[in-house]
């Protein structure tokens, strides 16, 4: 094994393992620096993220039938709130839990990451550049057990 | 069946969608295929399955594979169908061709891979898949003159890790595996399997480490440890970047820089990788 093999594999070896203990190597926020929801473009834009998905979704035959009796205003109402809450943005969620909300609805892991797609579609639109969103998509990521099979 | 009339299945089959296809996984989650024909990097098996079947689903693909060194060119080809998010089973051709003398060695190989733990980007803990590669060679002289102990069939055993870090390396996401497999092949197994210097199956390690540019571009590097258990010529590491281009869930491209070490005498087998995955359902 020469120099350049042994570093790689020094590399591919540790690296991860450092990974795997703090998750993040930019998640996290220090006091005074620009939060996500900054970062994101802060109401506007989140509000453009919202509208685009309640598009999207519209658009979509399988996921809008989901939605069949939701009142679409007060879902657009909510998730800009829940945008703004978890992106350390100035709100406050006053929705209903994750699990309440998709109680009986059995949402597949299909019909999960297809979701997913249209929330990236949405934030595409709206103009988030793409590690942006990946930032967002990592703090909404934890909610799913509570949406899908139940 | 020949390999034109494997892209043109490739290329018909390829935009057909039904209800029970397998969509439902994430774009990139499957990976691509490596080099024996499971679902990973471009050498190293990963914890992912092949195609995009969801829990509910089936899926089937295909691929191809060319490796060009200065003395080889290998050939690698073959399909792979997914249950439930659950169980990849593969079937791999390969075909090694040794450029100065015009032989050629095959090798058939039959995989299966089982997740046990985890989702690549939603668990706490990777996903860790286990899996084997039965390896048959077709041509068993040049193993059989090189001094392999089975110069007929041998099985690798793998358990592989892989998680994805949304956002996590500035902003871009990031997927990393470590693979640990137990072998005796000797280059792949295309020269058989054990030999004269060590004849019982090690535990080599494999890894790989890719960041997603895009939703559709990722960069990585690669490494696979091999054996070197003949002693007629050094067996050396493996390793390779890569650069695959995931622009949906029907196909893959993916294009590397190999370095494959010493084969069997010829020093620096390096050269360009180039592979094909579709996705039929």
């Amino acid at each position: 094994m020469n120099a350049y093999s042994r570093l790689l594999l020094a590399v591919l070896f540790i690296f991860p393992l450092a990974l795997t203990g703090c998750q993040s190597l930019s998640g996290s926020q220090t006091p005074g620096s620009q939060t996500l929801y900054d970062e994101l473009g802060g109401q506007p834009v989140i509000e453009k993220i919202a509208d685009n998905f309640i598009n999207e979704i519209s658009f979509d035959q399988k996921i809008s039938a989901h939605f069949k009796d939701t009142d679409i205003d007060r879902f657009r109402a909510k998730l800009i709130e829940q945008l703004c809450n978890v992106s350390d943005g100035p709100c406050e969620y006053t929705g209903d839990s994750m699990l309440d909300v998709h109680q009986k609805m059995n949402i597949t892991e299909n019909e999960f990451n297809r979701t997913v797609d249209l929330l990236i579609n949405a934030m595409t639109q709206a103009g988030v550049s793409h590690r942006t969103q990946n930032k967002l998509i990592a703090r909404l990521a934890p909610m799913r057990p509570d949406i899908i099979y139940h | 069946m020949s390999m034109s009339k494997g892209f043109a299945a490739l290329l018909l089959c390829a935009p057909a969608t039904l209800a029970w296809a397998g969509s439902g996984k994430l774009q990139e989650t499957a990976g691509v295929t490596q080099i024996e024909g499971s679902s990973g990097g471009g050498l190293v098996p990963w914890a992912t399955l092949a195609g995009y079947d969801s829990r509910d689903e089936t899926s089937a693909s295909v691929f191809a594979t060319r490796v060009s060194t200065d003395d080889y060119r290998l050939f690698s080809w073959g399909a792979a169908f997914g249950w439930n998010d659950r169980v990849e089973l593969s079937a791999t051709h390969q075909t090694f061709d040794l450029t100065e003398t015009a032989f050629e060695i095959s090798q058939n190989v039959i995989g299966a891979k089982v997740r046990v733990y985890g989702d690549v980007i939603y668990s706490a803990w990777p996903q860790v898949s286990v899996g084997a590669q039965y390896k048959e060679l077709l041509d068993t002289t040049l193993a059989e003159a090189v001094g392999a102990e089975d110069f007929d069939n041998g099985t690798d055993f793998y358990v592989a890790a892989t998680k994805a870090h949304l956002g996590a390396f500035f902003g871009y996401n990031l997927v990393w595996d470590l693979t640990l497999r137990g072998t005796k092949a000797n280059q792949f197994g295309l020269l058989g399997f054990g030999g004269d210097q060590n004849d019982s199956y090690e535990i080599m390690g494999e890894g790989s480490l890719a960041v997603l540019l895009s939703r559709s571009f990722a960069l990585g590097v690669e490494y696979r440890q091999k054996p070197d258990n003949l002693g007629f010529a050094e067996e050396e590491d493996a390793a390779d970047i890569f650069l695959a281009y995931i622009p949906n869930k029907q196909f893959n491209l993916t294009v590397a820089w190999v370095d494959l070490g010493s084969i069997a005498g010829s020093d620096k087998q390096t050269g360009p990788y180039v592979s094909l995955t579709g996705y039929l359902w």
